[in-house]
C-alpha cells in the first residue's frame, strides 16, 4: 500500500457526504458536480442561480485551501498540456453522455442504491484503472 | 434567496472536503486507479465517509414531503441501464485516469492558479459544449424542454 492517508480521506469524504446531504435535504438537489458544471454552462430557465453559487462555493473553498492547506495542491503528476487537453475534452463530453461523475454516481447514486449509478461508477473506475495501466506501461514505460 | 446561500456553502464544504480528502491531488487520483500497480487505496475511504452520510441522508429524505427550501425534490428516477450511460462512464474514466482529475477537483483546484488545472477545465468546459451540438441537432426541441432536469442532474 502506497501513500495510505486513511484518516485524512475518510473526513473529506465525510464533508463532501455532508455537503451532498444538505444539498439534498434543504433543497431536493443531487451534488453531481459535472451536472451543476454544465447546467450553468448551458443555463436553463430558472434553474441556473443555484448552481452558480455551488460553483462560487467550491471556488471559495478552493481559495480557503490555498491559504489554509496549501498541500492540497502537491498534485505530485501533472501530465502535458496534450494529454490534458484530451482528458479534460473526455471528461467534459463523457459526463454529460453518461449523465454523471464520481460525485452524482459515485456518492449520490450509490447511496440511493441506483443500479444505473452502480453500473456507471463500476465502469468509470474499471476504464481509470485499465487507462492508468496503460498509460504507465506504454507512454511511461513502465516504473 | 435562501438556497443560494445553502448552495455556495454546501459548494465550499464539498471543496474542503475534497481538498482534505487527497481528491484534488490528482498522485492520490492515479495513485487509486493503480490496482495492478502501487495501489493508494485512500481514495476508496473518501467513498466510505461520503456514501456512509449521504445514505442516511437519503433515507431520512424519504420521509419528508419536500426539501426543507424547495417545493420539490429533484431527484432522477431512472432505473434503465443503457448504451449511453456505460459509453459516458468509458469516457469519464478514461479522462480521469488520464489528467487524475474528476470534475470537482478540477474546478476547485482553479483557485490554485495552476494553468494546467485550468486548460484541463476549459477542455472539459468544450467538451460539454461538444456533447451539447451533438445532441441538439438529435433531439426535438419538444423532447428538449419537456427535459428540464434531463442530463442537467446526474442520475
Amino acid at each position: 500500500m502506497h501513500n495510505f492517508t486513511p484518516v485524512a480521506s475518510l473526513l473529506g469524504g465525510i464533508l463532501i457526504g455532508l455537503s451532498a446531504s444538505a444539498m439534498l435535504l434543504l433543497e431536493g438537489k443531487i451534488a453531481g458536480i459535472s451536472g451543476i458544471f454544465a447546467g450553468m454552462l448551458r443555463p436553463v430557465s430558472n434553474d441556473t442561480a443555484w448552481r452558480a453559487c455551488f460553483v462560487a462555493g467550491l471556488l471559495a473553498g478552493g481559495m480557503l485551501l490555498r491559504v489554509f492547506m496549501p498541500t492540497a495542491y502537491d498534485f505530485g503528476i501533472i501530465r502535458s498540456y496534450g494529454v490534458l487537453i484530451v482528458a479534460g475534452l473526455l471528461v467534459g463530453f463523457g459526463t454529460r453522455l453518461g449523465n454523471g461523475c464520481t460525485s452524482g454516481h459515485g456518492v449520490c447514486g450509490i447511496s440511493r442504491l441506483s443500479a444505473r449509478s452502480m453500473v456507471a461508477t463500476a465502469v468509470f473506475i474499471s476504464s481509470g484503472a485499465i487507462t492508468v495501466y496503460a498509460f504507465n506501461h506504454l507512454v511511461a514505460g513502465g516504473r | 434567496m435562501k438556497s443560494a446561500v445553502t448552495s455556495f456553502f454546501a459548494g465550499l464544504v464539498f471543496a474542503l472536503g475534497l481538498g482534505i480528502s487527497g481528491m484534488t491531488r490528482p498522485i492520490k487520483v492515479i495513485g487509486f486507479l493503480d490496482f495492478f500497480g502501487q495501489w493508494d487505496a485512500s481514495l476508496a475511504l473518501v467513498m466510505v465517509g461520503a456514501i456512509g452520510i449521504y445514505f442516511l441522508a437519503s433515507r431520512f429524505s424519504r420521509t419528508m414531503p419536500a426539501p426543507w427550501l424547495e417545493p420539490k425534490f429533484a431527484i432522477p428516477s431512472r432505473t434503465d441501464v443503457d448504451r449511453r450511460l456505460v459509453a459516458g462512464a468509458v469516457l469519464f474514466g478514461i479522462g480521469w485516469g488520464l489528467a487524475g482529475f474528476c470534475p470537482g477537483p478540477a474546478i476547485t483546484s482553479l483557485a490554485s492558479g495552476a494553468s494546467p488545472v485550468a486548460v484541463f477545465v476549459a477542455a472539459m468546459a468544450v467538451g460539454i459544449y461538444v456533447y451539447g451540438w451533438t445532441t441538439s441537432r438529435e433531439v426535438s426541441p419538444a423532447r428538449d424542454s419537456s427535459a428540464g432536469l434531463r442530463d442537467a442532474v446526474d442520475a
